[in-house]
């Protein structure tokens, strides 16, 4: 059979069709594109992964840290940059992903810690000065947040006690309140009337006083971010995080117990103690189990978080159900 | 009616944008922390997003005089049902790896899982019910009634967030204000037409 060569179709003919068959698809393609990455645009626009930035500061300098660690067994500590990524701190965001990148220029230097009230020697301390009170430990501590996820984390610090000795608390003392700095310069959120500002919390003076109770200015052999309380604050392991103060200015020793924030904010939900018990439940949430930052799956919540041992004495002949 | 076809084929891919983008992150380890938590937020909030959008046609269609909006409907609602059920997966997976058994316990101690879980068994007739053929065999009216279910789900949703936030209640309370606004029209617009029936018809031209 012989095939003709196709000379008899039109030229011009066929390149109009193949035009009008292109530009249809074309148009229809590029309203799917320009909808698809507005979606996508908007999406990353209202997710809050878009706004995490790696943390990094001034984290050049390490402080060499006397290891003394209370390590929790064979669990690891949890990487530095989900530590210095995941924060609750209200001051600055209430998106656990922002605080970082919020807290950014956070100015911790200089900075005066004033420690007062029922004592026999009270005394403003420069940061400096307080720091040299005792040498600082690694202490490898695990965090429980009240949400339920939990960390593992190597603090530098020293015992609060040494500080608390050397402004000689007098007899009436019964408790340490804690004040976190409000600066609405530097700290965006404190416009917002979520929480009653500044920052309160507070301990008994025998939790205060007790060997696992630190102030801590490290983690990870460096300096804290701001994130993570720069440049003091307090780490009380055995309770939920929020009871372990950022960014302390004042701390008071007083005879009466402290209005704490976040138990004045829900005194049904958040109680002043607020140990680690897994038998005793958030009104709206299980205290069961929490999450591991960094596993799969949830792990058993431990009694005062796995330190039972060294502080259920505190509690002795106290119902932990009433005393939350 | 206009032909919709190619507008609901870009409703449809848009859709799941998102899930891909969550996907694409998750792969790349760019959720964070905690990555879990962030699945099941996120999947949480686009069932809510995608249901306010499914209640927003309808206000909008009389509003701007579009009927042919009403085509996209229930493929907004097909995704909310969607997102519902992969947030529900999250939770029965990361949460509860599984163990069913857990799930009934987690239910009475966890109000606001209760309140989530009633939100999502609302979804699932109208899921059921979404196919033309349901709609046929349902009549119209019946299946119009039937899901105004929409709405309690959209509340319980709401509800459900509001009550697992810690202090910050800012967006479920934009929620909320959205699903009243809305519920708020559906109930000025039915009055309105209850009166039109029952008062003797207003003079033409008379605005109401």
């Amino acid at each position: 059979m012989l095939i003709r060569k196709p000379d008899d179709i039109k030229f011009a003919e066929v390149t109009d069709e193949s035009l009008y068959f292109n530009r249809r698809t074309f148009i229809r393609g590029a309203v799917l594109a320009a909808t698809t990455t507005a979606t996508g645009l908007l999406y990353r626009a209202l997710s809050s992964t878009s706004k995490q930035a790696p943390a990094e500061g001034d984290t050049a300098n390490t402080i060499a840290g006397e290891y003394r660690a209370l390590a929790p067994g064979d669990e690891q500590p949890t990487s530095f940059e989900d530590i210095t990524n995941y924060n609750n701190f209200y001051e600055f965001s209430t998106d656990k992903r922002a605080v970082a990148a919020e807290a950014r220029n956070f100015v911790t230097r200089p900075w005066t810690v004033s420690v007062e009230g029922l004592v026999h020697k009270p005394r403003v301390f420069d940061l400096d000065g307080l720091l040299k009170i005792s040498p600082p430990e690694e202490r490898i501590y695990r965090l429980r947040c009240v949400e339920g996820w939990s960390m593992v984390i190597p603090w530098l610090g020293f015992p609060l006690a040494q500080l608390l000795k050397q402004v000689e608390p007098q007899s009436q003392a019964r408790y340490v309140k804690f004040v976190t700095l409000a600066d609405p310069s530097q700290m965006p959120n404190l416009g917002s009337d979520l929480l009653d500002w500044p920052y309160v919390e507070g301990l008994r003076l025998d939790e205060a006083m007790h060997p696992l109770t630190i102030l801590s200015h490290g983690l990870y052999g460096k300096p804290l971010l701001p994130q993570n309380g720069a440049p003091l604050r307090l780490v009380v392991p055995w309770k939920y995080g929020f009871k372990s103060i950022k960014s302390i200015i004042t701390i008071r020793l007083v005879e009466d117990m402290p209005k704490t924030t976040w138990n004045a904010y829900a005194p049904h939900e958040y109680g002043f103690y607020s140990n680690v018990n897994p038998h005793v439940d958030h009104p709206r949430w299980s205290q069961a189990t929490e999450r591991r930052i960094g596993e799969f799956g949830r792990r058993d919540t431990l009694l005062f978080n796995g330190y039972a041992e060294q502080v259920a004495g505190l509690y002795s002949g106290m119902d932990l159900k009433v005393y939350f | 009616m206009k032909d919709t076809r190619f507008a609901r084929f870009v409703l449809l891919v848009n859709g799941i944008v998102p899930l891909v983008l969550l996907g694409w992150d998750a792969y790349h380890h760019r959720l964070g922390a905690n990555p879990l938590e962030f699945i099941t937020h996120t999947t949480g909030t686009l069932t809510l997003v995608f249901l306010l959008l499914s209640l927003t046609v309808t206000p909008l269609r009389k509003l701007l005089g579009l009927p042919w909006l009403i085509r996209f409907r229930r493929m907004l609602g097909v995704y909310a049902f969607f997102y519902g059920s992969l947030h529900l997966l999250t939770y029965v997976w990361f949460d509860k790896s599984f163990k069913i058994g857990a799930v009934p316990e987690d239910i009475l101690k966890r109000p606001f899982i209760a309140v989530g879980m009633l939100g999502f068994l609302l979804l699932l007739p109208l899921a059921i019910t979404s196919t033309n053929g349901m709609v046929k065999r349902l009549g119209g009216k019946r299946w119009g009634r039937l899901h105004r279910a929409a709405y309690l789900a959209a509340l319980l949703g709401v509800i459900h967030y509001w009550m697992l936030v810690k202090a910050d209640t800012r967006l479920p309370m934009a929620f909320g204000g959205v699903v009243g606004a809305l519920l708020g029209y559906r109930l000025v617009a039915a009055l309105i037409r209850r009166s039109r029936r029952l008062a003797p018809a207003p003079e033409r031209g008379e605005s109401v």
